[in-house]
């Protein structure tokens, strides 16, 4: 049971840093960015890489946010320049990016397994005996939270200010004497640094690359970032990079029991359900469409209620 | 000085739907004019304000600001020296923002949007006193989400941000028309007094006759992409509302309306 909840509360925290970067673009800008789907995974690649040459694990933190926003930026300009709809913006990087993706690191399967990481590193050995076992939850829970603060003082910047005001009235932005599409650029290069930042993390906590692991990426952020946002719209004092990280564990936790579900009892019936780890990304996107649904709803509701 | 010159625009040029709007359109603004445009729907008011705010493209011509030609600076350059106020008054604020925020965005107009605190603790004061001159009691509501407030309140904040900043021009583009009479008096009230505080040159669409009467030291109107009535300053004065209306319905009538 506690390596369930550990397991869980691991891969929530790993992909709350990718949905900070979702609540970004799906939040503030409002932009569909599937770009995040092979921008996990960049982040893994170059971190696989660059701890495979030698390259201090810490390092490879700021290394994949700049990877991660160097997509992102390509993504914004081809937007932005080229005038193509955002949707197909994303799509284009995600698939150009699994052949960059596999360039780097010059396979589909890339394992690390014998380096050191930024969990078995200086800051793992500081820990009291007593914790070391969770050295990997706190590790993640810190850098969570250091990704949190940052994004919240960024938001209240100048620059953080415009990027919010993009999102709700790009109009406005213009009349600021901005370029709107600069400022959208700049979002969503943060975004994918964000993206690849988790990659990088779930790299180092899995211990290899796999090219596969960015799809669903976007569903997963997107689901994060509405359970966060929808469960605890009513809790005024709680920022919403806090509910979205909340969000995050939320998810992981209700996927973890998706796939639990191979035998539900019923009284005295048991129902057996085929349900294997292979289905993973089942649960994924019909959780996530129940958690769409039961947004709406909601929605519909506080309009007749208005 | 804004300058208009041979100014062509076309819609769906190219199409069998072709519709020339403007052709050899010529319109000076001289600085400090307070210019009241009037004209039925598909006149050219809007595609004109357009047109120098560089929303729209235009297809021949050149549009001169003090001098300068600005015919292909992009919209938001132009927008440094000119302030915008829209019929919709969601345009002109960021309704998940608060009202603070909202200001101190509009006050860093022409600045740089930076790593800097995106707002200034030494502004508030500032902020509170302009917003009391609106006389709306939004400066007890600073920390409330612009969305909140009605069309009047978010239109007063737009009209006080988009003249917050040093600027030459202000653009009002039919700014009182979604509001109820009471608050788009307060309103025009409100922009009469700012255009002659900052000595604006302002340019306002609106399809109020008696405020394009009252309001401004010049009146247009306009028709099918042409002018039609141009006075200003003491000939400006002496026009009657009657003498408005009348051209107005001879024009309805020429168009079968």
């Amino acid at each position: 049971m506690i390596t369930t909840i550990i397991g869980v509360l691991e891969e929530g925290l790993v992909y709350a840093i990718m949905a900070l970067g979702v609540y970004i673009t799906y939040s503030i800008l409002d932009f569909p960015d599937l770009s995040v789907d092979s921008t996990f995974p960049l982040g893994a690649a170059v971190t696989a890489v660059a701890i495979i040459a030698g390259v201090p694990p810490v390092l490879t933190l700021p290394l994949t946010f700049l990877a991660g926003a160097a997509a992102g930026c390509a993504t914004g300009l081809i937007h932005v320049k080229l005038k193509v709809r955002d949707l197909l913006s994303g799509i284009i990087v995600m698939t150009a990016l699994y052949s960059i993706n596999l360039r780097i690191a010059g396979r589909a399967n890339l394992p690390i397994f014998s380096q050191k990481t930024i969990f078995d590193g200086d800051f793992a050995a500081m820990l009291p005996e007593a914790l070391s076992p969770y050295a990997v939850p706190i590790i993640l829970f810190i850098l969570v939270v250091i990704c949190k603060i940052v994004l919240d003082l960024y938001l209240k910047t100048k620059s953080g200010y415009l990027l919010r005001a993009a999102g709700d009235n790009e109009v406005l932005v213009t009349s600021l004497a901005k370029d709107k599409g600069s400022v959208k650029i700049l979002g969503l290069a943060i975004a994918n640094g964000f993206a690849a930042l988790a990659g990088c993390v779930y790299c180092q906590q899995k211990g290899f690359f796999e090219i596969s692991t960015g799809t669903g990426t976007m569903v997963i952020g997107l689901a994060n970032v509405i359970i966060g946002t929808q469960l605890f719209k009513r809790v005024s004092f709680m920022k919403a990079t806090t509910a979205v990280i909340i969000g995050s564990i939320i998810y992981k936790a209700c996927v973890s029991i998706a796939l639990s579900l191979g035998a539900i009892h019923i009284g005295r019936v048991t129902i057996s359900l085929p349900i294997t780890a292979s289905d993973l990304k089942l649960a994924t996107s019909v959780l996530f469409l129940i958690i769409l649904v039961l947004g709406n709803r909601k929605g519909k509701k506080g309009k007749l209620h208005a | 000085m804004l300058e208009l010159k041979h100014i062509e625009k076309y819609y769906n040029a190219g199409t069998v739907n072709e519709m020339c709007l403007f052709q050899d359109f010529n319109l000076t603004i001289n600085d400090h004019q307070f210019v009241s445009v009037v004209g039925s729907n598909g006149s050219g008011k809007t595609s004109m304000l357009n047109l120098i705010c560089g929303s729209i493209p235009l297809d021949e011509g050149r549009i001169l600001m003090n001098g300068k030609d600005i015919t292909k600076l992009p919209e938001h350059k132009r927008l440094r020296s000119i302030g915008r106020v829209y019929q919709n008054p969601a345009m002109g604020t960021c309704p998940h923002m608060t009202i603070l925020e909202n200001m101190a965005l509009a006050d860093n107009k022409g600045k740089a949007f930076n790593l800097l605190p995106g707002t200034n603790r030494q502004r508030i004061d500032y902020y509170r006193e302009s917003l009391k001159t609106l006389g709306l009691g939004l400066e007890d509501k600073m920390e409330v989400k612009v969305g909140v407030l009605s069309g009047g309140q978010r239109q007063a904040m737009a009209l006080l941000m988009s003249t917050m900043t040093p600027i030459e021009f202000l653009i009002l583009d039919e700014h009182t028309a979604a509001l109820d009479p009471k608050t788009a008096e307060t309103i025009m009230e409100l922009t009469d007094k700012i255009v002659r505080e900052k000595k604006l040159t302002t340019i306002m669409v609106t399809h109020n006759l008696r405020y394009a009467v009252d309001y401004g030291n010049r009146l247009l109107m306009m028709h099918q992409g042409t002018i039609v009535i141009d006075k200003a300053d003491e000939e400006k004065d002496a026009v009657q509302i009657d003498e408005i209306l009348k051209k107005f319905n001879e024009i309805s009538i020429e168009c079968g309306n």
